[in-house]
């Protein structure tokens, strides 16, 4: 595959914090204005850098969870309690304040409405964030690419974009959750951790070919990854993107 | 154009030395992991690492056949492009200058050649020298294969993408052909302390 995701050298722009959503007591959308921001495809990253008074200077990569939008980016932020920069991310940033950001990053973890589908996504927390922007993409562009999504979370509270996931749900998009730890009195769906039978049921299945996306921490990648090959998937046809709270 | 955020004051890690963590870096004591797709598991009796391309004359072993190779231990630090250096990991491992003594080539590039498709290519004078091994130990333990086992490349000096999980073999070329993730927006050398992350860094 020839890399098209970026031109010449990523420079460092401001973003200013224009709008903060609360997604769930942990995870909020910061949503950012960035002049001459050169777009994106859905799945890529950004990186991020915080400067102290002293000099001091912190980075991170998060996932971009917008669909391309002009200067429009949004990046969901899950607070990590002995992190660096999550923290100062989901508590301290007001809209207004500047961040410097560079990118979009990453050639691979992408998906392009022109790929179509079917798409098989597969979520462990707020691995959802880069899995939503293809959602939000293929929606953008009238994509009818059928579409499951499969997330799971601890609790029906932890769920991210909850309430616009159910309103995108449809004909072709399939959002099916999995609750963990904790799940409502009267539900009914999932409340394992993913595994091959559920996999199996939430399909498609290897013989539809589809193109499949896993986003979460690394034991839930490696876990899915493992089941989806068992099961007959192409390894070449898993990308996987792993999310760990490594000091972020 | 760098300029200060807002009450961000930062937390510093105090036992690591500054001067072993490259610009944008910080220190875990995790071992993260990171790969494209799923944990390839090369049974070790069909495993095999090859050297091929521009040799005179290919080189090929198997699991017990390298591992009877001499090997060394060392204690190195290491830097992932995704932000994280670790310092002081111990790995056993066999040289590349072991794997290619007696190999006549004019090729001036390297790529590695890994299961599942990866791929990364290096100058073939950054694994020479004593600055790389085909790694299958860490910590006194067989390399589990999230983390590259059986064998993965170490090349401590470039960031960690340049060392590739799984390694099964390296191709000699004459002419540098960038490998999986230089040609998706990464760095075609990656030098951590020039902070070469991506393409035009």
């Amino acid at each position: 595959m020839a890399g098209t995701a970026v031109l010449g050298r990523l420079t460092w722009r401001a973003a200013e914090l224009v709008d903060i959503v609360v997604e769930t007591p942990r995870v909020k959308t910061l949503g950012f204005d960035v002049p001459g921001w050169p777009g994106h495809r859905a799945g890529q990253h950004v990186d991020i850098r915080l400067t102290a008074e002293d000099g001091y200077q912190a980075q991170r990569s998060y996932s971009i969870a917008s669909a391309p939008d002009g200067t429009r980016l949004e990046l969901t932020v899950e607070l990590v309690d002995d992190g660096e920069v999550s923290p100062y991310l989901t508590e301290e940033l007001r809209a207004g304040d500047r961040i410097e950001l560079r990118g979009p990053v990453g050639g691979y973890f992408v998906w392009e409405p022109a790929q179509g589908g079917p798409l098989l996504l597969v979520a462990g927390g707020s691995g959802v964030a880069p899995l939503m922007a293809m959602i939000r993409a293929r929606d953008a562009v009238g994509s009818d690419a059928e579409t499951r999504l499969l997330v799971s979370s601890r609790g029906w509270d932890d769920v991210i974009y909850r309430d616009e996931l159910e309103r995108r749900a449809g004909d072709r998009l399939a959002v099916v959750h999995t609750l963990t730890r904790s799940q409502p009195s009267d539900w009914t769906g999932y409340a394992r951790r993913v595994d091959a039978e559920m996999l199996a049921e939430v399909g498609p299945g290897p013989g539809a070919r589809p193109l499949v996306y896993v986003c979460g921490p690394t034991p839930f990648v490696e876990t899915v990854a493992e089941a989806l090959v068992g099961l007959g998937h192409e390894p070449q046809a898993i990308k996987t993107e792993r999310f760990g709270p490594t000091g972020g | 154009m760098s300029f200060v955020s807002r009450g961000f004051r930062g937390r510093r890690r105090e036992d690591a030395d500054p001067s072993r963590v490259p610009p944008g870096q910080y220190v875990t004591r995790d071992f993260p992991v990171l790969s494209a797709g799923p944990t390839p598991h090369t049974p070790l009796e069909e495993w095999t690492f090859s050297i091929v391309g521009e040799v005179d004359e290919p080189r090929r072993w198997t699991w017990e056949e390298f591992r009877a190779l001499p090997s060394e231990e060392v204690t190195v630090d290491i830097h992932c492009v995704t932000k994280w250096s670790k310092l002081d990991t111990t790995w056993e491992g066999v040289s590349v200058d072991t794997l290619l003594e007696g190999v006549e080539t004019s090729a001036e590039h390297v790529v590695e050649l890994a299961d599942g498709g990866y791929t990364t290519n290096l100058p073939l004078e950054d694994v020479t020298g004593g600055k790389a091994w085909v790694a299958f130990a860490y910590n006194g333990e067989p390399l589990e294969p999230e983390h590259g086992g059986p064998a993965r490349m170490l090349v401590p000096h470039l960031y960690f993408w340049k060392s590739a999980k799984w390694v099964r073999g390296l191709r000699l070329t004459a002419t540098d052909e960038p490998g999986f993730w230089e040609v998706n927006g990464y760095n075609n050398y990656g030098d951590p302390w020039r902070e070469q992350r991506y393409w035009g860094d």
